[in-house]
């Protein structure tokens, strides 16, 4: 691997200068676990890693149900799992960050890291985007929020500047009758890097859909939200139909591409799938009932 | 270009390295430390046969640089038998077969270790998913299941007497 | 005389065992029972390895741990294209780095002289060996080692070799054996020329070789047949898997010895190998083999250590190069792809009537596939009297292919079972009842010559058969079980072993073939059950080629067989020489010292092993012998399986439910080490199965090179692997043993896809049963309204 500078900034102004000084030259590092892998393999060459660990905004980890869940960019997989509140709160967030890796990498990779690494397949994203996170990134220059939908614009690129830090994300608190659940496809049961995933939040009042939301991985060039999926159920009586058409639109706005995981037709059809059966356990967990 | 001093604590004993910023805590642990123990399969995190314990949690020690292990507690393989007797894991890994050629012992025992830590009784489902980052190629992992298993209930029945 | 130790002419298990079936019905086995009737006061127990401690704690020293003062580290700049012509190699940016020492290039080594070298299982052209190490003129595929750098550390090694300049020709390349064998494809080696039937010829070819072999009339025999069916099947390329990557030191002193300490399953094949590359002495070399993380007949081969003592001796310093995960995949021996048609012939009386194969295997870049073991597995479960089996070695744009467990049987056997698994569903026959009906037994002769000897092909099928997971309940939708049978013929190849008797006594054995799955203790118990002493009182050590006598490798499923036979020979001397010790204390004639388990005894006086050890200065100093093997009776393993599936339609997700290992393995000498290599092998047969395969991009490069996307099962892909001992001892060894390292992984591809063609109705024809390729056959059955 190529030399690098290592830097551990303690407050988040310091990481914020350390940013603005080293510019396209650096690189945040919270888990490691994408970033080291790819500097070993020539995929990065930043000559400047900045220890993102020590700062304490990117470690906070606060979660209740009147304001819902900040969560720190480089706090690690472990931690949120291990955090009763949020496995209460947000399952769906639950069932992503425990499926990254194995034992070992959720003990490193953040869920700030997976967003900012920004692969299509990436399995925190699509259940952000279910659950309409909001991302802070800062700089020294100041601060502003972008839907995470918003935050990938290519394979492993994002909206941010060299100059930027992603802070923290921000998850609004689940309404009553909220469900919501990530689902991936992977040819192990761990270890394994999603051939499609989706993730997708409901509400439900009186056994009908008042809001959903369907996110999908590993299907087009970022994490897609796919409104059609969320519209066709809106107003819709809680029904195995109802699941399977936004299955269907799941399947009509993937573009897949084919490549050694899987073919493009056959990530279409785990679109279908996988979008029903994660609307299912959404369902379930919502207390609703399938006719 | 300058190397960087760590300061850590590794098997319960304090230490401190130089190390190049490019360096991982497992070649730290491996090349400077000659803690060999921890052993290297692929470097980036698939294998888990650099599992060492880092401020009471498992990672790979591959995708930690040897510059974050400053002010942290390591646990390594070599730290897991305490003075002169075996783990309760290493005794069951022994009677119980659970190792053919060896090399991706020590990261599961180091892993498996911490699951006892965690819980005292793991259904074999719970340890097939906690063991899930450790590959062996050898044994099928039958034998390391049942192994943890044992180490599990010996470990029930010592702290009952 | 009486002796507690066994007649090696006679055999152990020689003995028939009596029916003990109690409901009445005569029977000469029963599953999970031993065969061999004498009964073994250490072999057959279960002792806690020697290696044990020291790999519970992270001691034991692995290649890669062993670090020499002043050693450099190295790295190896690899081919990028599949297929290329080497216009030039420009090192001097390299060597002008800060802390680079030396590069060596394939101009480094002396030129191949035309001569065939033994590389560990057979023989092979010296030029390959040399063309693999470093290549010359062409590349021949991604991952080919074109230079090699000595650096202060291996980022810098590394950082060099990538600053070597080297300027490609890209060539068209052949990725698989029907590509490799189309009319106008680019030939990988201009003067290879293929081999028809053992004799050259002069076509120029990219198939190696191609031979026949045949017994009886198969045309004869498919005219006699009701049923008659044929497939073709495609394997893909798989790797061994091992967890440690590949590694070497290597020291050329200034007194002109080498010395390299490596990771490898025969440390004289690397000594020999080493010595012919290099054009030295064997004398000159001392390979120490250091523990060994995994083999599986991958480190049969040499890769780098010529390259490191070439560096070594341009530097004068010792040089370690380790590899990394991407070399391991990339350059170190998958197994042969495959493409195999199986045509089958039955009676409507379930009699097979003609078999017949055609097996194309992909060599990779060098001859030698093994499909030769393949065709003489292909149909070695079965007696029948027509068959005829092809054979084709075709060198593609792939690393060159080596062993792995039962090379080239697991391809075949996935082949032939489902042919066989089709024509009992034809005849509306048991798949069990067909097999046995047409089972290889004694004095069946296979295709390719040989007639067997004492078999348990029928009792591992009868223990499938009366197995309680044969019988069970599959419970539930989209479920199906399958069973499969496999074979694999063992070796037996040389061996050395050397007892000393320490003064305490305990032994100390010392032997040469590496241990990777306890054969130390293995190995120890024989040697402990001659001289009548517990396991643990043997101490067993691996040694370096200087400090014992020639040993073959540690493959072929022959290390407890072969190197067990050497140490049951040297305990036999040693037993010799206490008998005569104790004739001196007691001043009588050594035949007339009877022994029996460790005591020694004549007229009214004994005396224990540990005593005349503690006597051995009074008695006429230390003792000592050695023994060497180079045994016969070697004793083929049938292995079987039953497996349950659930397949999800909707995502082609095979899951196993159920998984039960059954084999012939002679005499068990250690059961839990036995066990573990049935659960081993069959799960690398479930990989194989299901998951496992080199994505080769349409640029020759392979696209899944790390252990994330080269899918090996986890621990959570499957479930406990049971297993059965089946023990029909071996007649040909003084305990029985037969080997079980590798028939394990033949069964279980085939097995798992006669369980999804029960549980779903479509047959795979193709490896890995992945899931695109399931969810692919099951849409498409149902489109067509199968």
């Amino acid at each position: 691997m190529h030399w690098i500078e290592y830097l551990r900034p303690s407050t988040l102004d310091e990481c914020l200068d350390a940013f603005a000084e080293h510019g396209a030259n650096a690189r945040g590092l919270a888990g490691g676990t994408d970033l080291l892998v790819q500097m070993r393999a020539g995929r990065r060459t930043n000559a400047v890693v900045i220890d993102l660990k020590a700062v304490p905004e990117l470690n906070e980890l606060s979660c209740d149900s009147a304001s819902g869940l900040t969560l720190g960019a480089a706090v690690p997989c472990y931690r949120i799992y291990g955090d009763r509140a949020v496995c209460e709160l947000y399952p769906g967030l639950i069932d992503s960050v425990s499926m990254i890796g194995g034992t070992q990498i959720q003990g490193r990779a953040s869920v700030g890291g997976n967003l900012c690494n920004a692969s299509p397949s990436a399995d925190v994203i699509p259940a952000l985007i279910a659950l309409r996170a909001t991302c802070l990134i800062a700089s020294a220059d100041g601060r502003r929020t972008v839907p995470v939908e918003d935050f990938c614009t290519a394979p492993g690129r994002n909206v941010m500047r060299h100059s930027e830090v992603l802070v923290s994300l921000h998850l609004p608190p689940p309404g009553p009758g909220s469900g919501a659940a990530y689902l991936r496809f992977i040819p192990r049961n761990e270890m394994d890097i999603a051939v499609a995933g989706a993730g997708v939040s409901v509400v439900l009042d009186g056994g009908t859909f008042t809001a959903a939301r369907v996110g999908l991985a590993a299907v087009a060039p970022t994490p897609l939200l796919v409104r059609e999926a969320g519209e066709a159920l809106c107003g819709c009586r809680v029904s195995r139909a109802a699941l399977e058409a936004a299955g269907e639109a799941a399947r009509a706005a993937a573009s897949p591409i084919s490549d050694m995981r899987g073919t493009a037709e056959y990530r279409r059809n785990l679109c279908a799938v996988l979008t029903r059966r994660a609307l299912e356990t959404a369902v379930n967990r919502a207390g609703g009932v399938l006719d | 270009m300058s190397s960087i001093h760590v300061q850590t604590t590794i098997n319960g004993d304090a230490a401190e390295f130089l190390c190049e910023p490019r360096q991982s805590l497992l070649e730290a642990l491996r090349d400077i430390l000659r803690l060999t123990g921890t052993k290297e399969g692929c470097n980036d995190g698939n294998c888990g046969a650099c599992t060492v314990e880092m401020d009471g949690r498992i990672v790979p020690a591959c995708l930690v640089l040897g510059a974050e292990a400053e002010g942290a507690e390591i646990l390594t393989v070599e730290g897991i038998a305490r003075g002169g007797a075996l783990d309760a894991v290493q005794r069951a890994f022994l009677e119980g077969a659970a190792l053919q050629c060896g090399v991706c012992t020590p990261g599961f025992i180091v892993a498996a270790k911490a699951l006892l830590d965690l819980n005292a009784d793991p259904t074999e489902a719970e340890i097939r998913l906690w063991l899930a980052n450790n590959l062996c190629r050898c044994t099928g992992y039958d034998k390391i299941v049942r192994s943890v298993q044992a180490a599990a209930a010996n470990r029930r029945e010592e702290a009952a007497t | 005389m009486t002796t507690s130790t066994l007649d090696p002419a006679r055999g152990a298990g020689d003995g028939e065992a009596p029916s003990r079936n109690g409901s009445g019905t005569p029977r000469d086995y029963e599953p999970n029972m031993v065969l061999a009737t004498r009964h073994f006061d250490v072999v057959g127990t279960r002792p806690v390895r020697h290696d044990g401690a020291d790999k519970v704690t992270g001691r034991a020293m692995y290649g890669a741990d062993l670090t020499l003062p002043d050693t450099l580290h190295g790295a190896v700049l690899r081919s990028p294209h599949a297929h290329a012509r080497i216009l030039s190699v420009e090192t001097s940016k390299a060597l002008a780095m800060p802390g680079v020492r030396a590069v060596v290039t394939a101009d480094d080594l002396p030129p191949a002289e035309d001569k065939l070298v033994d590389v560990g299982e057979g023989d092979t052209r010296l030029a390959y060996v040399h063309g693999n190490i470093l290549a010359s003129g062409k590349t021949l595929y991604q991952g080919h080692a074109v230079a090699a750098v000595a650096a202060r550390n291996a980022h810098i090694a590394e950082q060099a070799a990538a600053a070597i300049e080297v300027e490609y020709e890209p060539l068209d390349s052949s990725m698989t054996a029907p590509e490799a064998m189309a009319d106008g494809a680019e030939l990988l080696h201009p003067d290879l020329c293929t081999r028809e039937f053992g004799k050259p010829t002069e076509t120029p070819s990219n198939v190696a070789e191609h031979f026949q072999w045949s017994l009886g009339d198969v045309e004869e025999g498919f005219r006699q047949s009701s049923v008659v069916k044929e497939a073709t099947f495609d394997t893909a390329t798989v790797h061994q898997g091992y967890i440690e990557p590949h590694n070497v030191t290597a020291l050329w002193n200034h007194d002109g010895r080498l010395h390299i300490w490596c990771s490898t399953q025969g440390a004289f094949v690397v000594r020999d190998v080493t010595a012919k590359v290099l054009e030295i002495p064997v004398s000159n070399i001392k390979v120490t083999p250091m523990e060994i993380g995994g083999g599986f007949g991958g480190k049969i081969p040499v890769y780098l250590e010529p390259v490191a003592a070439l560096l070594s001796r341009k530097t004068g310093r010792p040089v370690k190069i380790v590899m990394t995960r991407e070399d391991v995949l990339t350059a170190t021996g998958p197994t042969a792809g495959s493409h195999v048609t199986v045509k089958i012939g039955a009676s409507a009386d379930g009699k097979l009537r003609a078999m017949e194969a055609t097996l194309a295997y992909e060599a990779g870049a060098y001859p030698g596939s093994f499909v030769v073991p393949g065709g003489m597995c292909v149909f070695a479960a079965y007696d029948c009297a027509n068959v005829s089996v092809d054979c084709y070695d075709v060198v593609v744009n792939k690393p060159s292919s080596a062993a792995y467990r039962a090379p080239g049987a697991p391809q075949a056997a996935f082949a032939t079972e489902q042919v066989i698994d089709d024509i009992a569903r034809e005849l509306g026959l048991d798949p069990v009842e067909l097999r046995l009906r047409n089972r290889a037994r004694e004095g069946s002769r296979r295709v390719d010559g040989p007639k067997y000897r004492r078999i348990g092909c029928e009792q591992v099928l009868r223990a499938v058969q009366d197995h309680p997971h044969y019988s069970a309940p599959l419970g539930g939708p989209n479920r199906g079980r399958g069973v499969a049978v496999g074979f694999w013929f063992n070796v037996g190849l040389e061996s050395s072993c050397t007892l000393h008797v320490s003064a305490d006594g305990n032994v100390h054995l010392v032997e040469g073939s590496t241990d990777i799955g306890g054969t130390r203790t293995s190995i120890a118990m024989q040697a402990a059950e001659v001289l009548g002493v517990s396991a643990g009182a043997i101490l067993p050590e691996v040694v370096d080629t200087d400090s014992v006598g020639f040993t073959s490798v540690t493959g072929g499923s022959r290390t407890t067989f072969a190197t067990g036979w050497a140490a049951h020979d040297a305990a036999q001397k040693i037993v010799a020489e206490m008998r005569s010790r104790a004739a001196k204390l007691w001043g009588v004639e050594p035949d007339a010292v009877e022994h029996c388990k460790g005591v020694y005894s004549c007229n009214g006086n004994s005396i224990s092993f540990r005593d005349l050890a503690a006597n051995a200065s009074r008695t006429g100093g230390p003792i000592s012998a050695t023994a060497t093997a180079k045994p016969r009776g070697v004793g083929g393993s049938f292995s079987a399986n039953i497996v349950d599936v659930e397949v999800d339609p909707e995502t082609g997700k095979v899951s196993i439910l159920r998984f039960t290992a059954v084999q012939d393995v002679g005499k068990a000498v250690h059961p839990s080490y036995v066990e573990g290599q049935m659960q081993g092998g069959s799960v690398q047969g479930i990989g194989w199965a299901l998951n496992e395969e080199y994505f080769m991009g349409a640029d020759g490069r392979m696209q899944n090179s790390t252990l994330l996307d080269y899918r090996m099962p986890t621990s959570l892909d499957l479930p406990m692997i049971d297993t059965c001992i089946v023990e029909v001892a071996n007649p040909g060894h003084p305990f029985g043993v037969r080997g079980v390292g590798e028939a394990n992984i033949v069964p279980p591809p085939a097995a798992i896809a006669n369980a999804v063609r029960d549980a779903v109705g479509v047959r795979m024809r193709r490896l890995p049963m992945s899931p695109p390729a399931v969810w692919a056959a099951v849409s498409e059955a149902s489109a067509s309204g199968d």
